[in-house]
């Protein structure tokens, strides 16, 4: 299913998030699930759910799960094009702007616009949880999973690593899911 | 300062000078010029070991504690900067940092080394999640994460969110927001052009407005 332009589809689609994501990647995952499951129909739901969660498997930043959608849709050039097209533009405006931002220290605005988007990135978070929700959570056993792992993480602190959580998800999913 | 002053200075001067002795030191290191290597492979690293989301700690560690590449503040001014821009913390802190170190080729070097091994992995993961699509084991393993993953982002996002489910006016924004992205459907564009110049003219300097101290620092993106 290698389809003409889908390339540039995949480039424009995934630019766009990159540009978007102003809460990080959480923030970007309804956007993101409806533009590549809904509106270009590159994957179902519960492919999303799976690409998603292969994500959650893999270290360093979240979200290079994009790499396996564009992967999908256009083979391994599609995977780079994805790749690049959401993690280099960012990388581009954070490079550009770090050098100039020393301009605005003393701008009064600038805690207007932190104090202001940090309850807004707080909802898109949120909404993101929402949108993997609505395709991870099918049953009690999947209510059950999240809520001990988020018993454990919310309660447990900072001395429980995620990681541990994420394969132990894995293993109760082989037991109580097939 | 004489050897004996220092021991009798106030708290507070000796953390100054304590600063002030780190400030030098980085700007000594950075004068050493760090190999482009070292910025590879200190990023590398991190992008290879930092599980589960939340790469801020695995970078403070790495870049602060270990490295001393930065001090604590000049860490927090950095990670403001990642925070007010669009992108994932993890990449752009790369970015920023491996910037200050050796400028774009330190950069893109950062860039790369965080994102490599990851990158790796998941397409590794994905061939064989793509090869064996009927997999029961695969499918339900996958299902099994993406319930716990539910589960990992709501406690993220209550640790860092719990202040804006507090104040009135912070749960409005909180609410609207979801509203229009999960029940309205309305795109991301608009939402960020429409709610976001409303909420900070909700908050424009004004006099009467105090900022607390922990409204700054804090991370916003846990989850990258």
């Amino acid at each position: 299913m290698h389809h003409e332009g889908s390339i540039f589809s995949i480039l424009a689609v995934f630019s766009l998030l990159s540009i978007l994501a102003v809460g990080g990647g959480t923030a970007v995952l309804p956007e993101m699930k409806k533009l590549t499951t809904e509106e270009h129909h590159w994957l179902t739901q519960d492919d999303f759910r799976d690409v998603y969660s292969i994500g959650q498997i893999a270290p360093g930043p979240n979200m290079l799960m994009v790499i396996l959608i564009g992967y999908k849709v256009a083979g391994v050039p599609g995977g780079l094009v994805a790749f690049f097209g959401f993690f280099a533009p960012c990388a581009l405006i954070a490079w550009g702007t770090s050098r100039v931002w020393d301009h605005f220290e003393s701008n009064p605005w600038r805690l207007s616009v932190q104090r202001g988007m940090a309850p807004l990135v707080v909802g898109l978070m949120i909404a993101g949880i929402i949108a993997i929700g609505r395709t991870a959570i099918l049953g009690w056993e999947t209510i059950v999973l999240a809520v001990l792992v988020f018993v454990t993480l919310f309660y447990g602190g900072k001395r429980i690593n995620p990681a541990y959580l994420v394969l132990m998800g894995a293993v109760a999913g082989m037991i109580f899911l097939r | 300062m004489s050897k004996s002053r220092k021991t009798l200075t106030v708290y507070g001067a000796v953390s100054a000078s304590v600063e002030e002795v780190s400030a030098h030191e980085t700007a000594a290191l950075r004068a050493k010029r760090v190999p482009y290597w070292e910025i590879f492979w200190t990023f590398l690293v991190i992008g290879a070991t930092s599980f589960g989301g939340g790469v801020v700690a695995y970078l403070r560690n790495s870049l602060v504690s270990q490295k001393s590449w930065l001090d604590d503040e000049q860490f927090m001014a950095a990670l403001e900067i990642s925070q007010a821009l669009p992108g994932l913390n993890a990449t752009n802190m790369a970015v920023i940092v491996g910037d200050r170190l050796r400028g774009p080729m330190g950069a893109a070097l950062g860039f790369l080394g965080m994102t490599l091994p990851g990158a790796t992995l998941v397409f590794i993961l994905g061939f064989v999640y793509g090869k064996n699509p009927h997999n029961t084991y695969i499918n339900a393993a996958l299902k099994g994460v993406g319930a716990a993953s539910v589960g990992l982002l709501s406690a993220v996002t209550l640790q860092i969110g719990h202040k804006q489910m507090e104040h009135i006016l912070d749960l409005g924004i909180v609410v609207v927001t979801i509203y229009l992205v999960s029940f309205a459907h309305v795109s991301l564009l608009i939402v960020l052009l429409t709610v976001g110049p409303v909420a900070i003219l909700l908050y424009r300097p004004r006099p009467s407005l105090e900022f607390k101290a922990g409204d700054q620092g804090t991370d916003r993106k846990p989850a990258d």
